[in-house]
Order: C-alpha cells, then sequence, then structure tokens
C-alpha cells in the first residue's frame, strides 16, 4: 500500500457511516436494557432503526417488528426482523468502508451473484458427513436445536444485558453442547459458547462498571440470524491451482482456536489469480493457551508445514465457496515449491481479484484486507507512512507466534490485514525487521508445526503435553 | 461516562473475558466457577492414582474436599486442607483474584489473599457432579476439526497478552 492510497483510505467516515452506527448504538443501547418494558428512549431508537430502513425490501417487517417490541409484544420473528434490520445497517457501513479501501488499493471485487446464494450445500462438507440441503428444515434435529438456541437470544433480549446473572448465562449450556455435535452448525456453536463464556464471566452484568454494548449486540443479532435456518455458505466449486501464503491470522476463545491462512491462488490452466482464505479450526479446552494450540489443528500437516516451512501447495478440487473461502481439504493438497510469503506480497498481491462478501456476512469486523507496507516510520503503536498515521492492532498478535509489538516496532515491511473497528487499524501478520543488525523475517504461522525459539521449546517440554496431561488425570477419576 | 468508555461500549472487538494466564495443570487439571462453586480436581501429593475434588461454595463458603472413591479428606477439618488451598491458588490464577472473589462473594482487601478472607465450614458435597463436569469440559476434545468459513471468529481474536481486566 503506497502512501496516497492510505491517505484516501483514512480520509474520514464514509458518507453516510456514523450515522447508520448512530442508528446500531440506539438499538444495542434498548437492548441493553432489554425489551420487557421498553421506555420512551428504546421505543425511539427502535423507531428510528426502522425508519431508516423503511423503503428497503424488510421496511414493512422491521417497522413492524419495532411497534410490536416497543407495546411489549416479543415474538420471535419481531426480534429475527430487528436483528436483520441491524444487520442491514452494519452491512452497510461494511460496504461503505471496503468500497473505500478497494479503490484506493486498485482492488478489483467480484460482484455477489444471488443465484449462488443459499443454505449449505451438499458436498462443502469436510471429511464428507452427510449434509442437509436445508439445515431448518430438512433434519428436524437441527431444527429443535436452532429453537433451543432462539429461546435463550429472546430471553436475553427479554431481560437486557443488565439482566444477565449466571444462571441465565448458563441455561444455554446443553444447547451449545448439542450444536457442537453438528458439523453444519459450528459456527453458531463456536458464537454462542464465546458469548455465554463472557456473561458468566461478567455475572452479574449489573455490577459492571461499562457494557461491551456493540460486541454483545454484534454477537447476539448473527446469533439470532444464524438460528432461524442455519448458515450461508452457498454452494461450492471445485478449484485447483497454485496456493501462495500471504499469513495466519489466528481467532481463539476459551474452546476454540482457529488459524485462518490468506493466500493467493493462482487457477490451474490460467485465469487472473484470486485472493482466498482457508482456515481449520479445533477445539479446546480454556486451559490450553500459548504455543500448544497448534497442536490441536495437527490432522491438517499439509496446511501447516506450508505455514510453517514456507512453500506454495498444489491444490487439486479443493471446494471455493462463493464468499472465497477454501474448504480446506489436506488431502487434496501437496506441498509446492518454497514460497516467501514476503515475494507473494510484493509480487502477486496487487493483481489479484477479491471476492465478494455473502450478503449477511457484510459487518464491518469481517473486513480483513491483505495489504504489504514498507518505507514506513514505526512509531508507538503505529506505521507512520508518508505522514499518514495507520494505528495496529497490536492486540491481535497470538500468543502461538514469535511477532512481537517489539519486533513490529523493529520492522521496515509488513504484510497484514486492514481492519475497521470504529478507526482503521492493521494487524500485522508477518514482518521483515533487523534483528542485531542482521535482516529477519518472522511471520505469525511460523511455530505451526511447533516452536523454534529454542527458550520457548524448554518451556512448552517442561509444561508436557497438556491434552495428555488432562487425560492422564481424568482416567484416574474413572478408576473407581 | 468519558469519550474512551463510550469508545470502548461501541467496539465489536473488546476484551471481555483476560486470556487465561497459563498454569501447570499436572497438580490441578481442572477449576471451574459453576454450579455456584469454585470447584476442581486436585491430584494427590503422594499418591499418583487419587486425585481429589475440592469445592469452596458462594456466599456460605462452605469447603468440600473428598477423593475419587468419595472417601472424605482426612485433611479437612475446621480449616481448609492442601487439596483446597490448590484449587483456590490455582484459580486466582487462571481466573484473577477479582473475578474468584466475585464470584465467592468475598472481600479481598488489596494486597490479601484469599483464603485468608474465607472463613466455612467443612461440608460434604458430591463429587460426582464435578466429575463429570471435567468430563464434559474433556468432551471438547473429542470435538472434529472445522473448515468452514466460521465468520463469527472476526469477533473472537487471538489476544497477544495480559491486557487490563474489564473492571
Amino acid at each position: 500500500m503506497l502512501d496516497v492510497q492510505l491517505g484516501e483510505v483514512l480520509a474520514g467516515a464514509p458518507e453516510g457511516a456514523d450515522e447508520a452506527l448512530g442508528l446500531v448504538a440506539g438499538f444495542d443501547d434498548a437492548l441493553a436494557l432489554g425489551f420487557a418494558r421498553v421506555g420512551e428512549e428504546a421505543a425511539g431508537a427502535l423507531a428510528a432503526l426502522a425508519g431508516a430502513l423503511a423503503v428497503s425490501p424488510i421496511g414493512e417487517r422491521v417497522s413492524e417488528a419495532a411497534d410490536k417490541v416497543a407495546a411489549g409484544s416479543v415474538g420471535d420473528e419481531h426480534l429475527a426482523a430487528l436483528a436483520g434490520g441491524r444487520a442491514a445497517l452494519s452491512g452497510a457501513v461494511h460496504d461503505a468502508l471496503l468500497g473505500r479501501l478497494d479503490t484506493a488499493l486498485g482492488r478489483s471485487r467480484a460482484a455477489w451473484e444471488p443465484s449462488r446464494d443459499g443454505h449449505v450445500a451438499p458436498g462443502d462438507r469436510p471429511g464428507g458427513q452427510e449434509a442437509s440441503g436445508d439445515p431448518g428444515g430438512g433434519r428436524p434435529a437441527f431444527g429443535n436445536l436452532l429453537d433451543g438456541c432462539r429461546v435463550w437470544l429472546r430471553e436475553l433480549a427479554i431481560v437486557g444485558w443488565r439482566g444477565v446473572d449466571h444462571d441465565l448465562a448458563g441455561s444455554a449450556d446443553q444447547t451449545i453442547e448439542a450444536l457442537l455435535a453438528v458439523p453444519e452448525l459450528r459456527g453458531l456453536a463456536v458464537l454462542l459458547d464465546g458469548l455465554a463464556a463472557e456473561l458468566r464471566a461478567s455475572s452479574p452484568v449489573a455490577t459492571m462498571d461499562r457494557l461491551p454494548a456493540r460486541r454483545w449486540a454484534d454477537l447476539w443479532a448473527r446469533g439470532l440470524l444464524l438460528a432461524q435456518r442455519g448458515p450461508w455458505h452457498g454452494g461450492a466449486e471445485p478449484v485447483s491451482g497454485r496456493l501462495l501464503i500471504l499469513g495466519a491470522d489466528v481467532h481463539e476463545h476459551a474452546t476454540v482456536v482457529r488459524a485462518q491462512v490468506h493466500g493467493v491462488l493462482e487457477p490451474a490452466g490460467g485465469g487472473p489469480a484470486r485472493l482466498v482464505r482457508t482456515s481449520v479450526a479445533a477445539a479446546k479446552v480454556d486451559t490450553i493457551v500459548g504455543p500448544a494450540v497448534w497442536r490441536l489443528m495437527g490432522g491438517h500437516p499439509v496446511l501447516l508445514g506450508a505455514l510453517a516451512g514456507h512453500h506454495s501447495l498444489e491444490i487439486t478440487d479443493m471446494p471455493l465457496l462463493p464468499g472465497g473461502d477454501l474448504v480446506w481439504h489436506d488431502d487434496r493438497a501437496a506441498a509446492g515449491e518454497p514460497a516467501d510469503p514476503f515475494t507473494t506480497a510484493r509480487v502477486a498481491l496487487s493483481g489479484t481479484s477479491a471476492p465478494a462478501v455473502p450478503p449477511l456476512d457484510r459487518h464491518p469486523v469481517r473486513i480483513a484486507e491483505p495489504v504489504f507496507l514498507e518505507g514506513y516510520s514505526a512509531g508507538d503503536g503505529s506505521f507512520d507512512l508518508g505522514g499518514h498515521a495507520l494505528p495496529l492492532d497490536l492486540d491481535r498478535l497470538p500468543r502461538g507466534g514469535p511477532l512481537t509489538p517489539e519486533l513490529v516496532a523493529a520492522s521496515s515491511a509488513c504484510i497484514g490485514l486492514m481492519r475497521w473497528d470504529g478507526r482503521w487499524l492493521l494487524q500485522p501478520l508477518a514482518v521483515q525487521a533487523t534483528v542485531k543488525k542482521k535482516p529477519v523475517a518472522v511471520h505469525n504461522g511460523d511455530w505451526a508445526m511447533g516452536p523454534t525459539d529454542p527458550k520457548v521449546v524448554k518451556a512448552e517440554a517442561k509444561a508436557g503435553d497438556v491434552v495428555a496431561v488432562l487425560r492422564e488425570r481424568a482416567g484416574r477419576l474413572l478408576r473407581k | 461516562m468519558d469519550a474512551d468508555e463510550t469508545a470502548w461500549e461501541r467496539r465489536s472487538v473488546v476484551h471481555v473475558v483476560p486470556p487465561v494466564a497459563p498454569r501447570k495443570l499436572a497438580k490441578v487439571p481442572f477449576v471451574e466457577l459453576a454450579d455456584g462453586r469454585l470447584q476442581g480436581v486436585v491430584s494427590s501429593g503422594s499418591d499418583i492414582e487419587r486425585v481429589y475434588v475440592s469445592s469452596i461454595t458462594a456466599g456460605t463458603h462452605a469447603l468440600s474436599c473428598s477423593t475419587n472413591n468419595n472417601r472424605p479428606c482426612g485433611a479437612l477439618h475446621g480449616y481448609a486442607c492442601k487439596h483446597v488451598r490448590m484449587l483456590a491458588d490455582e484459580a486466582v490464577v487462571q481466573y484473577g483474584l477479582d473475578r474468584v472473589a466475585r464470584y465467592l462473594r468475598v472481600e479481598v482487601p488489596p494486597g490479601g489473599q484469599l483464603m485468608s478472607c474465607l472463613h466455612g465450614q467443612p461440608e460434604r458435597t458430591p463429587a460426582a457432579v464435578v466429575f463429570s463436569r471435567f468430563l464434559r469440559h474433556l468432551a471438547y476434545l473429542e470435538v472434529p476439526d472445522s473448515t468452514d468459513p466460521l465468520v463469527e471468529l472476526h469477533w473472537f481474536p487471538s489476544t497477544a497478552a495480559e491486557t487490563g481486566a474489564v473492571r
């Protein structure tokens, strides 16, 4: 990214974005108080949300929902309509922000094809499990599970965050446990599990000094939409070609860890190179942290090996979803030639075309666009590029990797993800830096096959295999 | 409320649960705040085959400790045994003193120790419940991997290191 491009990205909020987020904030405050008794201010916020969407296709439904909820009738369909209305506003802000970024970078993006919209299609599933074309109606068990999710989310909406206590925070545990057993509903499961854990840790919420109102409303609204008919990945197309890795973005809460790899796919037989993401998520327990999390994803050695070893991957008939996500199958990939992600970022990144974003996934939080920066001066928590300061999201540097704030501060080139959370941020994935007068390149995913720093290796060895320790101790309990 | 606080409330990604501090699991493999108790599983210091289920009840601060064979811990009478103390220590490492004290409903003065502020009496609580909670916890390790896009996880970034607690 050049300094003029960065200047363009940072030049004020897109038109209408502040107003749209103001409406979202009004809804979030109403939700925090709960819909059991909707006060004047909250009723006004719901009406304003509905008003902004009046001319949209969902205008009538959102308007009716706002009236009903304000009048004390909190039906499932009304909550779904309000969650949908809120998602439409978040989506509009996402589109304005991503459009701004694409224009500045000169990045072309595929248009969404409505015909490919839809629910999980058979054949998308990793591991070849049976998938239902319609999780909501196809398998009755799904329906019951989704009902259970909606009941909990409705209860939360009625009491409001301020009314949540330990009992309510924990009352979805059995539903979440059942959700985790259904591969198709994994996204909903990890979302609700993460939200429930935060509510438990914060209970009784009434005593909190401040509420993460935007965050919890985001999670609530997305959960409610997923709990209507399951996810909306769309139908996959098989792709083959060479995958050049840019870097790994690591996501984590107490019971899940996920490495999302960003890369450039050069399709076999020619055609323009495409930006893609692919990811591997593993369930875990809260006490497994740091470099040990990579071991949980060890069932995908070809992908992790390429991350750690910096080589390309040859993929064959890998399902590619319309949103640009490769559904990873380790057995459909083979290690290719050595490929330095910095070479990929310098050479291949600029000409790639980016995928469309599925409509219901459009939310500023999903913006994670790979960029390459050099020629900046690294300051305290930001990069200065031609007089434009780009703040760094250093909180996102994973504990399970070698990239540290110190290395970022000492860097001269960086592969990162452009993110937005109230302002633009750069999340570093890899840097080139000078350490003790020697040039080094350090990537988030360098420890994917195990730490390479002798000190960390020693500490890990001392802690032992956490999973084995837990299983051994559990075994003693079972012995009478 | 100042501008920073407002900005915090309007962000999608903030740390609500401070990241769990790494701790050695061999001595206290399981700790949780649930069912109105701080409860967990503690390894015997002398017998590799033996594990204890220990707990402290919120509010009353009643103490409980028994073996995997459901025999009461011989060292728990009148004051906390070693197992209950280890459980409390590891809970503070894992969750932080604030959260543990809030859950147990106990005031710990600045610089004070959790255990010296608890004056509950021994009480039998069923160990089987905690066993099954531990097994449920471990069931996560049996959940298969997923390669779905899981957009939801963009709200849950990996965290660099310790960040300040919410309150």
